[in-house]
């Protein structure tokens, strides 16, 4: 184990104590020591100086795709388990969807070893919910979560068979997980490049109608009635569903939801031009949507922030806007998105941010961290969170680059990021 | 300046005043085509690459034809037998032809956006020849100049665009090029082929083509693709003819005599009936010929030539 650390004179944030003020914290042998005013730096005690820094418990990123193994050249655990630390992230999400796809026990331990080899950022495997995410034989979930894996996900996919997300929620009632789904009707989705609406017509593209999101989360909503099983919804992007989730919140059913920054922070009118980094599932919608987004982080019926960071290869987006794949990177932009997009508006406070990009996402997964309490694991984040700064993927972490925020000034960056009291990445 | 700016992707990004450019421009060259001797020296020493990713028979061989007479030379690459189905990548395609050091290149392709990703990588201009369900340029132009020969004006028609408009690259174009002129333009044709939020490009819908019939001064009459009725968005063609297909029954009801538009090729019996089609009001043909005028219109404009191309005409080879 490391050496202690000492974070002095930030303002301390920990949601679930309800703290939010200017104190220390002493981070020693893996667990947060102490935390309060004046702490003495003990002998070859690190000292950090978070003056006009904000500290608090690393961020927790529900949806990441890490593409190891198969596509290690678009990222691979050790680069995403980077790009995390660089973004603030202190334990990440990884969605099954690999080449093979993560739906045995060996490829899971595969990733929980990848993921200790790099030592960066903590990687929670996520098993699938299907044999090769093909969506007819259940994965053998007690082995996934026996080998490390958090939740059972399809996503990429949409668990289409009613029975089949029937039987996964029942069966993940067992191992006390979630089961994550990707709320997509394939029927009313199919061929389709981005939100169906205005901007569609007038390029010419096929659209996905909110449609096709609102069904399946209708669906699953009325599953984890039926089940009593936990269903988590991801990448929450239409006004509809934040409606549908709240009806089912209001009658008290395990339902919980994410949404991405990209969702809260653009509209469709940014695939004007066909710009491929725009183009992602579910696509950008309309301002109305956005706005819903916001409105159901603000009131909590969002849950929690997720990045749904997706790495592609420049030449992959550097097409046709149909042939172009979905999705965009996020980990080293989403802190200062949600900064600039939800914190500085004045939709979220601080700790109400750091509650939906730490310890509900861990709570929601059942995960260790996302808070300060004495004893609890040293997963932290000391950001500035009035910096400005310019997005520039070139100098991102991720071996990737494929973002629509490339040249926006955002507000709020992580300067020091601490895994299991180790600082795993300190900005220069 | 040619007034255009570097390419040709779609009527949308077009003032009225630059799309009256290429129409009367476009009026001198009408004449070219009917010389004896077919041809003038304005692109001589140019080289056009005719780019088609999709079949096309009229199109490709109407920008052929304008390339020809304008003494241009021109290559045409169609995407099977090429690079591009050893897996080239568009981009990867055009640069290659770039560095044979042509000077435009002319575009059909399957995705909607293609002409404008090309003509952001690459110094040619580019002509947008029909992108996805996008635009076609073009085609909107001869259809134009073809509703000004006959009614001597744009402003105040009124138009329906009438079928299959949700993949119609056709009708988009002929939206903006009839809405920027002063047209009004109404769609019509099954609810399940509407775009959505379709009056947001400034058209009405009329659902029943009877009523269109009835409203307007002139029809443009899709064709309608033979695979929407296997993908589920009509019943029948034989349904989709009995309900909205343009027939001499309904537009013998009709309070005036309409002009009959249709971009080709046809499906007689199915959107259009052959008596209509082949009836006196139908201006199928001379769309046809004036496309070969819009498309020499807009290759001298965007080569540079100016607005007015009287010099360009005298030179005549002989």
């Amino acid at each position: 184990m490391s050496g202690a650390i000492l974070i002095r004179g930030g303002r301390v944030i920990d949601p679930l104590r309800g703290g939010d003020g200017i104190a220390d914290v002493l981070v020693s042998g893996g667990r947060v020591e102490a935390v309060g005013r004046n702490i003495p730096a003990g002998e070859g005690v690190r000292l950090i100086d978070a003056a006009g820094k904000v500290v608090a418990p690393g961020l927790i990123d529900l949806h990441t795709h890490l593409r190891e193994p198969g596509q290690e050249d678009l990222e691979t655990v050790a680069s995403g388990a980077m790009a995390a630390a660089a973004g603030g992230f202190t334990a990440v999400c990884a969605m099954p969807n690999t080449d093979p796809v993560t739906d045995n026990q060996a490829a899971v331990g595969f990733i929980v070893s990848q993921a200790q080899r790099a030592g960066k950022a903590r990687v929670y495997p996520i098993g699938a919910v299907s044999l090769g995410q093909k969506g007819q034989q259940l994965a053998e979930f007690g082995e996934l979560v026996g080998a490390g894996a958090v939740a059972v996900s399809d996503d990429g996919k949409p668990v289409v068979s009613s029975h089949l997300m029937r039987t996964a929620l029942e069966y993940a009632k067992t191992f006390g997980i979630p089961v994550a789904d990707h709320c997509e009707d394939p029927t009313l989705a199919q061929g389709g490049a981005m939100h169906e609406g205005i901007v569609s017509t007038r390029l010419g593209l096929k659209g996905i109608p909110a449609a096709a999101e609102e069904i399946m989360v209708a669906r699953d909503i009325i599953l984890a009635e039926l089940t009593g099983g936990h269903v988590h919804l991801c990448h929450m992007s239409t006004r509809g569903s934040v409606e549908l989730i709240r009806r089912a919140k209001d009658r008290g059913l395990r339902v919980t939801a994410e949404a991405c920054p990209h969702h809260f922070s653009l509209t469709h009118e940014r695939c004007e031009g066909y710009d491929t980094n725009a183009k992602m599932n579910p696509p950008l919608r309309e301002p109305a949507d956005r706005e819903a987004i916001r409105e159901g982080l603000r009131d909590g019926t969002i849950d929690a922030i997720a990045t749904d960071h997706a790495p592609h290869h420049y030449d992959a987006k550097e097409r046709e806007f149909d042939d172009a794949p979905n999705g965009i990177i996020g980990l080293e932009t989403a802190l200062g998105l949600a900064i600039t997009e939800l914190v500085e508006p004045g939709l979220l406070a601080l700790p109400e941010l750091i509650r939906r990009m730490s310890t509900t996402p861990a709570g929601i997964f059942n995960l260790p961290g996302g808070t300060l309490a004495v004893g609890a694991p040293a997963d932290v984040v000391v950001f500035d969170p009035a910096v400005e700064w310019e997005v520039r993927p070139a100098a991102f972490y991720s071996k990737s680059r494929n973002t629509p925020f490339a040249g926006r000034r955002l507000r709020g960056r992580a300067d020091l990021t601490i895994v299991r009291g180790e600082v795993v990445f300190e900005r220069a | 300046m040619t007034g255009l700016g570097k390419d040709l992707v779609g009527l949308e990004p077009l003032s009225a005043e630059q799309i009256r450019l290429i129409l009367d421009t476009a009026e001198p060259f009408k004449e070219v085509s009917e010389r004896a001797i077919k041809k003038v020296p304005a692109l001589r020493g140019k080289t056009i690459v005719n780019l088609f990713f999709e079949a096309s028979t009229r199109t490709r061989i109407s920008f052929e034809f304008a390339e020809k007479r304008l003494s241009a030379d021109s290559v045409n690459v169609a995407a099977s037998g090429s690079s591009v189905s050893k897996g080239e990548t568009l981009v990867d395609t055009a640069k290659n032809l770039e560095a044979m050091r042509i000077d435009m290149v002319v575009i059909r392709h399957g995705a909607s956006g293609a002409a404008q990703f090309l003509g952001q990588r690459i110094a040619s201009n580019v002509i947008n020849a029909g992108d996805g369900k996008h635009e076609h340029p073009t085609q909107a132009l001869l259809d134009l100049l073809t509703l000004r020969d006959r009614f001597g004006r744009i402003e105040g028609l009124k138009i329906a665009i009438c079928g299959d408009v949700l993949h119609s690259r056709v009708a988009r174009s002929n939206i903006w090029g009839l809405t920027k002129l002063g047209a009004q333009v109404a769609v019509c044709g099954p609810a399940t082929l509407m775009p959505r939020d379709i009056e947001s490009l400034g058209v009405t819908v009329i659902p029943r083509i009877e009523d269109a019939i009835a409203w307007a001064d002139a029809l443009n009459v899709l064709r309608l693709q033979l695979e929407r009725m296997t993908a589920g968005f009509i019943p029948s063609l034989r349904e989709y003819n009995r309900v909205f297909g343009v027939t001499s029954e309904r537009l013998a009801r009709a309070p005036k005599e309409l002009l009959i538009l249709h971009p080709g090729p046809m499906n007689r019996g199915v959107e259009i009936d052959s008596d209509v089609a082949d009836g006196p009001h139908a201006v199928i043909l001379p769309q046809v010929t004036n496309g070969v005028a819009v498309r020499m219109a807009v290759l001298y404009l965007l080569a540079g030539g100016a607005p007015g191309p009287g010099q360009a005409m005298g030179g005549e080879e002989r």
